[in-house]
């Protein structure tokens, strides 16, 4: 009779809802070394397509790493290697006979400065197309504005698209970064620590950037900012240090259930910010 | 220790939440004896002392704004301080309750109770009882006693069916008797819903210990659903 009746509720106990999602990337029990090194220990983990996926964790905790194995940037860093894979569409990225240039066309990426060419603002764009191959000037136009305003920047630099990129503000700076990723059209943008060096308000915009955007691409953003996973991301990762200071994905959830009630007592200290 | 200064204010909030739930104690139990001993002043005292246990909760909303608003809670901190958010939203209404009781004993005016109060007074204590009990468990954060305390509500039902029925044969044996017997029975009927409230409380406690959000039944509402059933 007084049995406490479970009742519908919006904290679900499940893990990530499977169900009418595609899957872009799997990455499948995956380690990084640097030499003998192992930064990054056995991450496994899914990731839906045309959502945004949070990685946090406190410092040094292969965040970063983890990140730019997923368009194999760790490449340039000589001694590095992994075991384990990283799946797009299914098809293995850790392969001889993968072109790395397309991964990263494939799988663009936005750093925790801005970091436009000291070109125009219109070359900064333009640069990726032009470097597949696109020349004709009316393609280009083309590109450089649609990229241009899906990065919510086209209005405001539209009268000035030959000064500087250097020459607009940190905000803007970083969403002609944002622009200059999505003209070649990729499917999976990473972004690390996009919005660590901007202020509030140009934070904010970046945030609402990524939720337009996420319409068209996935996104996997690393983030030391909580509050900042929590608004802008679908799913989050937690990742902390083991004993042999290796890099692990402790909690992969809804981020609603991150945020509410994670399932893991390591994530609790570190969003209540008791840990870190 | 990290964020000391914000357990520190979790702890200050939560000793509020006891002082609020002492005065809604304090105020059941002084609406039940005034109305036994017919003390109009002392239910005037009551009705005053309602405004101070309004202005008490609406102050610890405030305190809770103003931590949610600066240190942005997560996990079991955020359950916590939506839950006390609940939870001094019940003890208010709690205080509403007894401020009921109160009222009814002013209109009565210098009218003789129907009949000597007996088990009212042991409903006012049995809530008492269960809301202090409750709160001590969302302080420790008691899950077994969140989740066994609802069950006593069947002790505070048994009284108050006992004493509807006791009514109703003083309007049948003396029909003039029935505003007379309706005061007293809506003095029940307010605690009784006290009872009922003591397990919204252990609900959010449940809540804040596990983020499970059960409603747990008590025999209420099987009773009304056998009426039903009844009428159907």
């Amino acid at each position: 009779m007084q049995s406490p009746l479970q009742i519908q509720t919006s904290l679900k106990e499940n893990i990530l809802d499977s169900e009418n999602q595609n899957i872009k990337m799997q990455i499948e029990n995956l380690s990084i070394f640097y030499r003998d090194f192992r930064a990054v220990a056995n991450v496994s983990m899914t990731i839906y397509a045309k959502k945004i996926v949070a990685i946090i964790g406190p410092s040094g905790c292969g965040k970063s790493t983890l990140l730019r194995s997923f368009n194999r940037m760790n490449d340039l860093v000589s001694g590095s290697h992994i075991e384990g894979q990283v799946y797009l569409d299914g098809e293995p990225l850790y392969e001889r006979n993968v072109d790395v240039v397309d991964v990263r066309r494939r799988i663009g990426m936005v750093f925790q400065r801005p970091n436009p060419f000291p070109k125009s603002i219109y070359d900064n764009v333009a640069y990726g197309p032009r470097l597949y191959g696109v020349n004709r000037k009316s393609d280009l136009d083309e590109i450089v504005e649609r990229s241009l305003k899906q990065a919510a920047l086209w209005d405001e630099v539209k009268n000035k698209l030959h000064q500087s990129g250097l020459s607009i503000s940190g905000g803007q700076q970083q969403r002609l970064c944002i622009a200059r990723a999505i003209a070649v059209q990729p499917e999976v943008i990473l972004m690390d620590e996009p919005a660590s060096a901007l202020d509030p308000i140009s934070t904010l915009k970046i945030e609402e950037l990524m939720h337009e955007i996420v319409k068209d691409y996935t996104i996997i953003i690393v983030t030391h900012n909580m509050q900042q996973a929590a608004r802008v991301s679908n799913y989050t990762a937690m990742m902390m240090i083991d004993e042999q200071r290796a890099g692990r994905m402790i909690e992969f959830n809804d981020t609603n259930i991150i945020f509410t009630n994670p399932k893991d007592k390591r994530t609790e200290d570190y969003v209540t910010g008791r840990f870190g | 220790m990290l964020r000391k200064t914000f357990e520190t204010e979790i702890k200050q909030v939560k000793d509020e939440v006891l002082i609020l739930g002492s005065m809604v104690e304090q105020a059941i139990i002084g609406s039940v004896d005034s109305l036994k001993k017919r003390d109009l002043k002392a239910s005037q005292k009551i009705l005053e002392n309602d405004k101070d246990i309004n202005k008490k909760r609406f102050d610890i909303e405030h305190q809770l704004m103003i931590l949610i608003a600066t240190q942005q809670p997560m996990a079991h901190d955020l359950r916590l301080l939506a839950s006390i958010m609940e939870i001094i939203s019940e003890l208010e209404r709690m205080g509403d309750y007894a401020k009921g009781i109160a009222n009814i004993n002013l209109r009565m005016g210098d009218q003789p109770l129907l009949k000597p109060l007996i088990d009212i007074p042991r409903m006012a204590q049995k809530g008492v009882d269960m809301l202090h009990r409750a709160l001590t468990a969302f302080i420790n954060e008691d899950l077994d006693t969140a989740r066994s305390l609802p069950r006593e509500d069947d002790e505070v039902d048994a009284l108050y069916n006992q004493v509807y029925h006791e009514l109703m044969m003083f309007v049948i044996q003396d029909p003039k008797s029935i505003e007379r017997a309706n005061w007293l029975l809506w003095v029940a009927h307010n605690l009784e819903r006290v009872a009922d409230r003591v397990t919204n409380i252990c609900e959010r406690t449940v809540f804040i210990a596990t983020g499970e959000m059960v409603e747990i039944q008590n025999t209420d509402d099987e009773f009304w659903k056998q009426q039903k059933n009844k009428d159907v």
